[in-house]
């Protein structure tokens, strides 16, 4: 087959292979790493509370860099069974054999399992985690006949938003009171505009003007919006402004319509970005 | 259907005669007439319209006598000079404001506001004209995106603020495009919003302009140099918007200030003192420049409502600090012995200075005992909002409430007291085409319990029916199910595997189908069942449908779905009444069947303000479906005012479709015989049910809803 030209291919990562080689940049907006370092050290699981867009995520790739261990992270689904994480046979050459899951192998390779927006998951497929948060630290695998015991080096962590007031999402507390609980909300001005800066390299005043239109639509939180614009959402739009979009446009583009679909909220949106810039 | 506007069709005929109309407006008012107020001069002045400015003018007399005859007379007798001088759209702006202020403020003002049709007179272009209604929503989020304190928004004859609310014209019609209106909807509610936010109301305005020997015109000079100081607060902190007023602009005119004398006003940290420090200095001898954005000060209102505001944030402010002294003493363990000293001691340790950014904006940073704390949001807010209206945070708010009114605060953070927990619901008038505001007031009541025997009495008398009711709802509750030779699951189906060994063996293809899958079939499903409660169903009605709910509820307990059970009725739109029977997060137990036992026949059917309460309650629930199920006998009606009949379909069929935006299904089942005639222009043509059979609603309700959920 002929080959278009500028092919490309994805790199195809090993479990082994996901260390995080380059230092992820990240802002501390807490004592959240000392507490990670004695939750650590203490071998407690830990539970990442906080809205869309705050950093969890790079929290955790921050953690793993500075552990240098394997991060291994599960998007967790409504179909997420407790085979999902822990493992299954699967038949090959007229053999069946046993597949980790990634739970299992995070535990088999002392890696860091990092189970993302948890509450997504079947309440029954939760539970397959608690003698791994406990201090049992162990992960029965029924089907295998096996129970693995966590060495020192694995890290279970989860990442959970209480913003959403939906009756069905809500955690167990039979889950929930086995973690070490770290908040994360909005960074202060500050901080948020030194990450939009060294994130997108803008300007500073363009920052600052896209932080009060964050603000503003954190304004808007509950009265029409389920949720204001998120740091990652500043750092798309500021991203889309150094490449020259008018700061209209990407504000639209990266901010308005991430955050809603209604016309006359959009529309809003819309005017109070032309306001500011 | 509704009338067509009259004012649409084009009857080519001739004028009605000074005659005709004096007959026709005769019958229209008749019940304000007398001997010395007769329709002559009303009649004598539409005659010279043309006939469609005429039916125009019937038309709206008729609609609006519905509501209050006299209001009635007043349009008669201001429309030949309104609607000479009003476009369509003008004209329906300034009868709706005028029965919009007549709902909320009386007859005085509703007549007002006919007098004055001038306000609505536009000039060239007025087809580019926006009424309010058209960018409310826009309007009204891009405020509350702009400000941290809630404010509300209404629309007046004229343009101001109290501070808590933004009053806006109701129609803009100044503008040559319709994006230009709208721009000025924009910065007209920006100034307001600025003159609240940037502490217009600071001073005491009043003692300012009284002063001056004019005190009329000083305010109208201060209103001036407010708007400029505002302006260039503005252009600091909306730059965007601050160019879009460029536009508007006009030419600088002999009045206007001389750039260095307004310079003080541009300064960043300017206040309203500086803009009254710069009126004593002017001679106030012409009247003050106007701006198209330009309200009116109304220092009086405003000092009340900051006033009452500030007294309210003091309290809650205090309370507030009280329970962040307890978190803060408990986190640093204070020994229990301590407190009450701790207490007292402490209380000199809140101290908040209000820092001054760059750009003038204002930060309040909170410490106790010297050392800054992080706020939470709601002391944060209160911190923020007290400094735009003093610019400064006061000592005395400081001081932590006692711990014994530590439980009011919970009351004193809503800014406006609920009285007795009433909730007001818009109403849908079809000849108005509008809605009439917060014209509805609804309390939530709960049922008093009832008989304890009935349920009881209920199940034995359908013994035979309920296990078979039971039976079939079993049936239909979602069982988990094994799917069998998929080909991703949780386990091996050994049988397949087995199989396709054979089938390889004997040379066939080697099927990837082998495993078994666990699938729950979950039915994700909330209900909400309105029943009638109106004075009509008494008897054996009434029994039916107690008995319908229990035969329900069984059912309902079986299949698991989410269901709730509220009663409606009432008396006028004063009183309309919401009956709790079951909430949604409430088990079916002893409680809930007295309260389904003591359901009794009240007063009269009010559905509209029923449909629109419930299905708030409704929005509430998580759920992939949602019902809302009536049980009905008969059609909407209610005491004196005219909501029997084609006002109160019109109503109803409007709250459906207002639920129906908001996902959910309506569903009506009645046993009202004639419901063909009005339930499916309300329900629609499949959304409803006929039990013509009292005696049979019970099993029926139960079928129903089985039907109506698979």
């Amino acid at each position: 087959m002929k080959k278009f030209i500028g092919a490309v291919s994805a790199a195809v990562l090993q479990p082994e292979a996901r260390l995080i080689e380059r230092e992820p940049y990240y802002e501390p907006i807490g004592d959240e790493i000392a507490l990670f370092e004695a939750a650590y050290a203490s071998q407690i699981p830990l539970l990442l509370k906080g809205p869309t867009g705050c950093g969890k995520t790079r929290f955790m790739e921050y953690i793993a860099w500075k552990l240098q261990r394997p991060l291994i992270t599960v998007s967790c689904h409504d179909d997420l069974t407790a085979s999902d994480l822990v493992g299954r046979y699967l038949i090959t050459n007229n053999e069946t054999v046993w597949i980790d899951g990634p739970l299992a192998h995070a535990v088999r390779i002392g890696g860091i399992c990092y189970l993302d927006e948890i509450v997504e998951a079947r309440k029954d497929t939760t539970v397959v985690i608690h003698p791994l948060a406990d201090d049992r630290r162990v992960l029965p695998m029924e089907k295998h006949g096996e129970l693995l015991r966590a060495p020192k080096e694995f890290v279970l962590a989860m990442s959970y938003n209480p913003g959403y007031q939906s009756v069905l999402k809500e955690l167990k507390q039979s889950t929930r009171q086995r973690f070490i609980a770290i908040e994360f909300n909005y960074p202060s001005d500050a901080l948020e505009t030194r990450i939009v800066i060294t994130e997108s390299g803008l300007d500073l005043a363009n920052t600052a003007r896209l932080l009060k239109l964050a603000h503003m639509t954190r304004n808007l939180k509950g009265n029409g919006l389920d949720e204001g614009a998120s740091t990652r959402l500043l750092v798309h739009a500021a991203k889309l402004m150094r490449r020259g979009i008018a700061p209209r446009a990407a504000c639209r583009g990266a901010i308005a319509e991430a955050l809603t679909d209604d016309a006359e909220m959009l529309r809003a949106i819309d005017e109070l970005a032309s306001s500011i810039f | 259907m509704q009338p067509a506007d009259p004012r649409l069709t084009m009857p080519d005929q001739a004028p009605f005669t000074e005659i005709e109309l004096g007959g026709k407006l005769d019958a229209l008012l008749n019940p304000v007439l007398s001997s010395r107020r007769t329709v002559a001069p009303l009649a004598h002045a539409l005659a010279p319209l043309d006939r469609v400015l005429q039916e125009y003018a019937l038309y709206w007399v008729e609609v609006i006598a519905r509501t209050n005859y006299e209001m009635a007379y007043q349009f008669a007798a201001a429309a030949p000079d309104a609607l000479r001088q009003l476009d369509a759209s003008a004209a329906e702006a300034w009868i709706i404001q005028a029965m919009d202020r007549y709902d909320r403020d009386g007859l005085h003002h509703g007549s007002e506001v006919f007098k004055h049709h001038s306000d609505f007179v536009t000039r060239a272009g007025s087809e580019h004209a926006i009424g309010y209604e058209e960018a409310a929503r826009v309007i009204e989020h891009f405020i509350c995106g702009l400000s941290e304190r809630r404010m509300k928004i209404d629309t007046a004859p004229v343009v101001w603020t109290d501070t808590n609310t933004l009053y806006l014209p109701p129609r803009i019609a100044v503008g040559t495009s319709r994006a230009q209106n709208f721009l000025l909807y924009k910065i007209i509610a920006t100034l307001l919003w600025a003159q609240s936010r940037y502490g217009t109301f600071n001073a005491d305005l009043e003692a300012a302009v009284q002063k001056h020997a004019d005190p009329a015109r000083a305010l109208e000079w201060l209103n001036y140099l407010e708007t400029v100081r505002l302006e260039a607060r503005i252009a600091r902190v909306l730059p965007g918007l601050a160019r879009d007023m460029e536009t508007w602009r006009e030419p600088p005119r002999s009045g206007d200030l001389r750039g260095e004398r307004l310079a003080m006003l541009h300064a960043p940290g300017a206040s309203v003192h500086d803009s009254i420090t710069l009126l004593d200095t002017l001679p106030l001898t012409e009247s003050a420049p106007r701006r198209a954005w330009m309200g009116l000060l109304r220092p009086a209102d405003a000092a009340v409502a900051r006033a009452e505001r500030l007294a309210l944030e003091k309290s809650a402010l205090q309370a507030a600090l009280a329970a962040l002294l307890n978190e803060q003493m408990q986190s640093t363990q204070t020994p229990p012995d301590g407190s009450q000293e701790g207490n007292t001691e402490s209380t000199a340790g809140f101290e908040a200075k209000a820092l001054t950014t760059p750009d003038g904006e204002a930060e309040v940073q909170l410490t106790l005992g010297g050392k800054p704390i992080t706020a939470p949001d709601l002391v944060r807010n209160l911190l923020d909002s007290i400094v735009h209206d003093v610019g400064e945070i006061p000592a005395d708010y400081l001081t932590p409430a006692d711990a014994t009114v530590t439980g009011q605060y919970d009351d004193a953070a809503e800014t406006v007291a609920p009285e007795e927990n009433l909730l007001y619901y818009d109403e849908w008038d079809h000849q108005r085409r509008h809605y009439r505001k917060q014209w509805c007031a609804l309390r939530e009541l709960d049922v008093p319990p009832g008989d304890n025997a009935f349920v009881e009495a209920t199940l034995k008398k359908y013994a035979p029916q309920v296990t078979q009711l039971r039976r079939s709802f079993e049936l239909l509750r979602g069982e988990d199910r094994l799917l069998k030779r998929v080909r991703h699951g949780d386990d091996i189906d050994l049988d397949a595997v087995i199989a396709a060994y054979a089938d390889m063996r004997s040379g066939s293809e080697f099927t990837d189908r082998l495993f078994i899958k666990r699938h729950k079939a979950e039915r994700n499903l909330a209900v909400m069942f309105m029943v009638d409660m109106s004075g009509s169903t008494k008897g054996w009605i009434n029994e039916a449908e107690r008995e319908a709910l229990v035969l329900l509820s069984e059912a309902l307990e079986i299949l698991g779905d989410r269901y709730a059970i509220y009663g409606f009725s009432g008396m006028t739109r004063k009183r309309c009444e919401i009956f709790r029977v079951k909430r949604f997060d409430e088990p079916y137990a002893s409680a809930v069947q007295q309260r389904i036992a003591g359901i009794a026949p009240q007063d009269y059917t009010r559905m509209g303000v029923a449909i629109r309460h419930l299905t708030a309650l409704l929005e509430q629930v998580d759920a992939r479906t949602k019902l809302l199920i009536t049980l009905s006998d008969g059609k909407p009606d209610d005491y004196s005012d005219n909501y029997r009949g084609e006002y109160g379909i019109e109503d109803t069929r409007q709250a459906l479709l207002e639920a129906h935006r908001a996902g959910i299904k309506p569903f009506c089942i009645t046993i009202d015989r004639e419901a063909r005639d009005y339930l499916p222009h309300m329900y629609g043509a499949v959304n409803w049910t006929l039990v013509d059979d009292v005696a049979r609603l019970p099993l029926k309700v139960a079928d129903i809803y089985r039907r109506l959920t698979t």
